[in-house]
């Protein structure tokens, strides 16, 4: 078990190096300057070709993947162009407000989608698993931003429950308390995926009670509320236990719309910023810790496997 | 009254636009110490006639739609669900034909045995554990105090069918439901299995119902055998009565089918023809078309249960009359 994840975990290395590869060379491909877009229109071609030069970007390109290489493996993710400030400060800024935005939603995610998609199952082809088949399709079709501003007209701005926009961070005043600002954003963002939880849940589940072992279970004059969670959902949930990784994953790149639409100075807002800035460490900062949250999230989910399922030996 | 009376049962699938009926006028009885084997070939409606004595069958697609079974006197088919569940695992139990995929593959199978124990019967951890330690031995696994702790797919296939033995007998059950029990086994395998059946109903008296579609299984094994065909039983006696005196040409057809060891011959005998589908309509008969015997009147005119000696029935026109 140890050796299997210090196993996987070497793994990691080649991976990260031939994404970061692809990440830079990515990035530099992006048309525009980032020293013109540092010194505004009203720069002369002569400041641009100064300020490209002390910014390094007038070297080759091999030369300047080797030199942020070099930092990146000494925990150094080099300056932000924009802010003049350590890369990982600006992502640690933002990494606040996109984790508790990630852990809030998948708690979401978690209280009604498993629920649900298991009342969904044991009630399939009623109109229980009609009316929360409806719901669930509803949810994943509607886009979030629509979503996330119809939130905000009626809880934020009509019924005043809850603050519309930002996130003081927890360590100002008000600590935990500032966790509303993340209410409205977290469910908005939760909605499509709790619906594809639901569902994923109901078709495993589904599946699951065709197979003999649950006829044997009935046999034995279990409750049917026994099966369903005991021999049922216990063994859908290696199914489901995937798209739960998966989703998280995704949480932190989904959430850049739902950040914009609730300006919270989130990870994925400062991606597309940094992105309109030419920012080139920052982005390329950004996409390599996502890049490691994959990695680690496939590693966690691999590790619940062999947890979930005796069948599955990690070596 | 025996322990299991099955009387008239009736059982009909949902067909594409009716439903079709798939176990007609179906009674037979089993007392306690006693082994009945059901005998047919697939399709006939014997594991359809053993969910509905357990109370398993889908009750959107499968329906008993007429007779009564008895057990212990009460009827099973008047009892409310919650009703027939104290009695599923405990005073009855089945054991199916795929051990190979009737255990749950995430539990160990020590909790799997006692799962219907706990369900059934107050009892501390500790007991539940010396329960299933002692009907692990019971069955023959050996290394049984390791063994609890596996899981099914760590067990062969034969092992894995003795699990699922003690897991039906945990409660120790006046009647047993086995359906097909060696079907998915290794030869050597199946003789050890209805072996361990037998010796377990010489200790505790259980009442046993067979599933077999082999005439050999059923010879080795039962005391009683009821021999069906598309839905109804034509023919049933004491083991020994039936293979002393054959009364109807498709049993006939079933033992010819059974290759013996000492014969020179290449070609096994088989009954021409095929199963019918279930949406053919058949009159009379239903093994008319397929009968060397059949006459006009068999196409016509059901044959009636005829009562032949002691205890042998047989549903054909010319029952005693034929040389087979």
């Amino acid at each position: 078990m140890l050796s299997y994840f210090i196993k996987r975990v070497l793994a990691f290395i080649p991976t990260l190096i031939a994404a970061s590869m692809l990440i830079f060379l990515f990035i530099h491909l992006i048309p525009g300057d980032p020293a013109a877009v540092l010194l505004g229109d009203t720069a002369t071609p002569e400041d641009i070709a100064a300020l490209t030069r002390e910014l390094g970007l007038d070297e080759p390109i091999w030369r300047q993947y080797i030199h942020w290489f070099g930092g990146v493996i000494q925990g150094d993710l080099g300056q932000s162009l924009f802010f003049k400030t350590p890369v990982l400060s600006v992502i640690a800024d933002g990494a606040e407000t996109s984790l508790l935005l990630a852990l809030m939603t998948m708690t979401w995610i978690v209280i009604f989608g498993v629920p649900i998609g298991i009342l969904s199952a044991t009630h399939h082809g009623t109109w229980i698993d009609q009316l929360t088949s409806g719901f669930a399709i509803f949810f994943a079709s509607i886009p979030t931003f629509w979503l996330g501003l119809y939130l905000i007209l009626f809880f934020a701005v009509g019924l005043g429950w809850f603050p519309s926009s930002g996130f003081p961070s927890i360590s100002d005043d008000g600590g935990w308390r500032n966790l509303r600002y993340l209410l409205l954003p977290s469910l908005t963002l939760a909605a499509p995926n709790a619906a594809l939880i639901i569902r994923l849940v109901r078709s495993s589940m589904l599946d699951v009670a065709k197979e003999d072992h649950v006829r044997t279970a009935k046999a034995k004059g279990l409750s049917p509320a026994k099966i369903a969670i005991k021999h049922v959902f216990r063994n859908a949930l290696i199914a489901v236990a995937a798209a739960f990784g998966f989703t998280f994953a995704a949480l932190i790149s989904e959430a850049v719309v739902t950040e914009t639409v609730f300006s919270l100075p989130g990870v994925g807002r400062l991606v597309v910023q940094s992105i309109l800035r030419r920012d080139y460490p920052v982005i390329q900062g950004v996409i390599l810790i996502i890049v490691l949250l994959y990695l680690s999230i496939n590693l966690i989910v691999d590790l619940a496997y062999g947890w979930l399922d005796p069948r599955v030996s990690l070596q | 009254m025996a322990l299991l009376e099955v009387e008239n049962l009736e059982i009909a699938v949902a067909g594409q636009s009716e439903w079709l009926p798939v176990v007609e006028d179906c009674s037979f009885s089993v007392d306690n110490n006693q082994t009945l084997g059901i005998v047919g070939e697939s399709g006939c409606g014997k594991s359809l006639t053993a969910m509905a004595i357990m109370g398993l069958l889908e009750q959107s697609q499968v329906n008993i739609t007429n007779g009564k079974i008895w057990l212990d006197g009460e009827n099973l088919l008047d009892m409310s669900a919650g009703d027939r569940r104290r009695i599923m695992g405990d005073t009855m139990s089945m054991i199916f034909q795929e051990p190979m995929t009737s255990l749950n593959p995430v539990y160990r199978i020590g909790d799997q045995i006692v799962e219907a124990l706990r369900q059934h019967r107050k009892m501390t951890s500790a007991e539940y554990r010396t329960r299933a330690l002692q009907l692990l031995e019971m069955v023959n696994i050996p290394d049984f105090q390791q063994r609890i702790n596996s899981y099914p797919h760590q067990l062969s296939g034969g092992q894995r069918q003795r699990v699922m033995i003690a897991m039906a007998l945990s409660c120790d059950p006046k009647l047993l439901i086995a359906d097909e029990p060696t079907t998915a086994l290794d030869v050597t395998v199946q003789n050890e299995v209805l072996e361990l059946m037998l010796d377990l109903q010489r200790r505790t008296g259980t009442a046993i119902i067979l599933i077999s579609h082999d005439m050999g299984v059923i010879a080795q094994t039962c005391d009683e055998v009821a021999v069906m065909y598309r839905g109804r039983i034509i023919e049933s006696s004491t083991t020994a009565g039936l293979f002393a005196n054959v009364l109807h040409p498709y049993t006939r057809g079933l033992l010819n089918s059974i290759p013996a060891i000492d014969s020179e011959t290449e070609w096994l005998d088989a009954i021409p023809g095929r199963v019918p589908m279930l949406e053919e309509k058949l009159s009379g008969c239903a093994f008319h078309p397929r009968c060397s015997y059949s006459q006009p009147k068999c196409a016509d005119t059901l044959p009636a249960a005829l009562s032949i000696g002691e205890s042998h029935l047989v549903r054909c026109h010319f029952a005693g009359e034929l040389e087979l």
